[in-house]
């Protein structure tokens, strides 16, 4: 694949790890080392303003406000909000939506109510990026060229049904920033396999049964290297788990123009079958087992990875999750669960995940 | 002053003086002409400030207009054919969210078989989409209609398909007039919609309704299309004072008033009616012919006064549907109801057959004997379509293999000589 990430031995821009973003005044006096066990997160209490989230500013944005219909845990109410209040501010305030149809759409504007404090449109499943396209056109032959856009849906509106119009805006050059909330199957119709679907994972539509593990191996999409392969200036993944990676991404994205893509993992409890309070643990298990790999590309090539602190066998990751339990009964599935690693392995090898140290 | 224009630049430069702000376009013939000339002008900045965007398929085409003009931008597209079905779903969506865009519908046939040439098979696939569906008679109503379409279209804030048939119209080459830019100016005023995506007053557009409002919603969509059956006639009336041509009516009737046979029909094949009808009236027949300008909305009440007198209606129609016979029939018997005029449905013109002058006197003896078929297929030709039925029908109802006719028939006609027989 050609936009497959260069040789490990090519000189790769780091993301920059909290720890040394809190190399602060404060660190210095205190000596403190902020620093939480099994990841790189810090709490905002313990950083200088200007390095804080968004979301701990008292004056952040709220782009999905109060009064909305997400179920319990769900990942992608938070990586959305997360996302567009970091564009938010990174524009001033001076951003549109379209949004795909999905959970996020759904939940979100039960009419009359509307959660959205931005100007937002829903018009179909498969257009966002198109409609996305046509609301920056609309605003270049305006001359409100301080408006910035955004076209977001999950991942059934993204790597499926909307890829056409998802492809077009990239090879066009449009100036959007595309994002997709991955929660790697159709949560809102009922949990049914969509090309983001993870090998082994029960959906409505994968039923584990004899014979049959789940999702097939060997099928599905990556849509971060598909998006790569257009050469956009921008392409990102990030997770729900690590906030603030999340939001300098955002932050990034924005101060570039032409087409950008962020791919958020957003677990989802009803469709992974997961514990509502372990949405944020699933999502760093995800990453630090190297299924999910963390990084940044510019231009087609990778420009940085976020090292996993501390390898995880993926079995940490898996068994925390109903729509792998057929891998677990009885006398289980070994030989399943060994492809899964080996998948991760992969990862890690191909995108060159770990760190240069265990431990600081 | 008229210059010898072919109709799709008539049409792109009509468009182009109605001052669109965002036009996308996906190529299909034979609209293509339609929007290459659009092309050429927004390059060269004659257009300015306007957005011309390639994209990727007709779905994107609309999807990228509907953005626009919830943006506050005047959208514009041109599609046909397959084409108009690729984006069926987003048409429903535009008319949907009230969405004033204008688009240009270059008729052609769908398929399979496919077929690039002129029928009606495509729009009215899509009569019920919620869009206003204005069918131009000749290229002169079909530049001018553009006009009016972006100015009903604003003022009833509803999507406006302008209906011209492929090929006789789009590429047919005539003496045509451009309405000046003064006129246009003076008649349209500027795109300035009730809500648009701005963030000094955010919106939110396209929210789900559920259906406790739904019947309410749908039902506003049918009275601005009411609407729309008032609008039209005034504002017909109002550019046809400002330009000195009349364009864009509910009806176009050619000596209707006295007639006993009524030919009633859509798009261009009016004029070689108007012919016809002069010819039958020289041979002591009489005879009218009626242009439905509006499909949707359907003029029910105009084109029922227009019919009352006629002592038999003949629907022309250049689609039909499958199963049940005429699609424009089905409205007009409504709109006769209690009145007695026998309808007679006839199918012509699809996927380009001519239809000729010749055919139609034939038709109108027959439709005066009484002896049309119901439907009535125009110039069919019965010997090709037996044998075809008998060769499918020999291993009876339920022992036959199912498949398609069309190589059967083209291997009939000697037009494709390779093949399995």
């Amino acid at each position: 694949m050609s936009a497959a990430p260069p040789p490990a031995s090519e000189p790769r821009r780091r993301i920059p790890d909290p720890r040394e973003a809190v190399a602060s005044p404060r660190q210095a006096a205190t000596g403190a080392r902020f620093y939480q066990t099994g990841t790189f997160a810090v709490g905002n209490r313990l950083l200088e303003a200007s390095e804080s989230s968004v979301q701990a500013d008292p004056e952040r944005a709220n782009a999905i406000t109060k009064g909305h219909r997400a179920c319990q845990g769900c990942g992608e109410a938070l990586g959305a909000r997360y996302a567009l209040d970091a564009a938010l501010r990174a524009t001033g305030g001076r951003l549109i939506a379209a949004n795909a149809t999905g959970c996020l759409e759904v939940f979100s504007t039960p009419f009359p109510e509307s959660s959205w404090r931005l100007p937002w449109i829903h018009s179909l499943f498969a257009n966002a990026p198109a409609v996305a396209t046509g609301i920056a056109a609309a605003l270049r032959a305006q001359g409100r060229t301080d408006i910035r856009v955004i076209g977001q849906g999950g991942d059934g509106g993204t790597v499926d049904i909307g890829l056409a119009c998802l492809s077009g805006m990239f090879e066009r050059g449009d100036d959007v920033l595309y994002v997709c909330y991955d929660n790697e199957a159709y949560m809102n119709t009922g949990v049914q396999r969509s090309a983001a679907t993870p090998p082994a994972a029960r959906t409505a539509t994968t039923e584990p049964l004899p014979g049959h593990p789940g999702n097939a191996f060997g099928q599905g999409k990556n849509m971060p290297l598909i998006a790569m392969a257009h050469e956009i200036p921008y392409v990102a993944t990030a997770t729900v788990a690590e906030l603030r990676d999340l939001e300098a991404k955002v932050e990034r994205a924005m101060a570039l123009h032409g087409p950008r893509y962020i791919h958020v993992l957003v677990p989802c409890p009803l469709g992974w079958g997961s514990a509502t309070a372990e949405t944020i643990a699933i999502a760093r298990l995800a990453k630090e087992t190297g299924l999910f790999p963390v990084f940044e590309a510019e231009d087609g090539r990778v420009s940085g990875v976020s090292p996993i602190r501390r390898l995880r066998p993926v079995e940490d990751y898996l068994r925390r999750q109903k729509r792998y339990a057929h891998l677990f009964a009885g006398a289980g599935q070994p030989e399943v669960v060994a492809r899964l690693q080996a998948l991760a392995d992969r990862n890690v090898e191909r995108f060159g995940l770990l760190a240069e140290e265990e431990e600081r | 002053m008229p210059s010898q224009l072919e109709g799709s630049l008539a049409v792109a430069r009509t468009v182009a003086r109605c001052r669109p702000e965002v036009v996308c376009a996906y190529p299909i013939t034979p609209q293509t002409h339609i929007v290459e000339a659009l092309s050429r002008m927004v390059a060269g900045g004659e257009l300015a400030p306007c957005e011309f965007v390639n994209v990727e398929s007709e779905f994107a085409a609309m999807s990228v207009a509907i953005g626009a003009s919830a943006t506050g931008a005047r959208a514009y597209t041109a599609t046909a054919s397959q084409g108009l079905l690729y984006m069926a779903e987003a048409l429903f969506n535009a008319s949907g969210l009230g969405l004033p865009i204008v688009m240009t519908v270059a008729n052609r046939a769908i398929g399979a078989p496919i077929n690039i040439w002129n029928d009606h098979s495509d729009a009215m696939a899509l009569r019920d989409c919620g869009w206003v569906q204005l069918y131009a008679s000749d290229n002169q109503e079909a530049a001018d209609m553009h006009v009016l379409a972006f100015r009903l279209a604003q003022e009833c804030s509803l999507p406006v398909m302008v209906c011209m048939d492929g090929f006789v119209l789009t590429h047919a080459f005539e003496p045509l007039e451009v309405a000046e830019q003064e006129l246009v100016d003076a008649y349209l005023p500027r795109f300035a919609p009730r809500q648009a995506l701005d963030p000094d007053e955010p919106v939110t557009i396209g929210a789900m309704v559920g259906p406790e409002a739904f019947t309410e919603v749908r039902y506003l969509a049918h009275a601005k299309q009411m609407d729309a059956l008032d609008a039209i006639p005034a504002l017909a009336d109002e550019l046809a004072d400002r330009c000195g041509r009349r364009s864009g009516e509910l009806l176009g009737a050619y000596r209707c008033a006295d007639a006993a046979t009524v030919i009633v029909a859509l798009g261009s094949v009016f004029g070689t009616l108007c012919e016809v009808v002069d010819e039958l009236r020289a041979a002591g027949r009489s005879a009218g012919a009626l242009a439905v300008k509006s499909f949707r909305p359907f003029p029910r009440e105009e084109l029922r006064a227009a019919l009352a007198g006629a002592s038999r209606v003949i629907v022309l129609e250049r689609a039909f549907s499958v199963g049940v016979g005429g699609i424009v029939s089905a409205d007009v018997h409504a709109a006769l109801a209690g009145l007695h005029v026998p309808v007679h449905t006839v199918i012509a013109g699809l996927g380009g057959r001519a239809i000729t002058r010749r055919s139609l006197h034939a038709l109108v003896e027959q439709a005066c004997a009484g002896t049309l078929a119901d439907p009535h297929f125009l110039d069919l030709d019965t010997a090709v379509v037996e044998r075809e039925l008998a060769r499918s029908r020999a291993g009876g109802r339920t022992g036959g293999r199912p498949g398609p006719h069309a190589e059967n028939i083209l291997r009939d006609l000697g037009i494709v000589a390779a093949g399995p027989v």
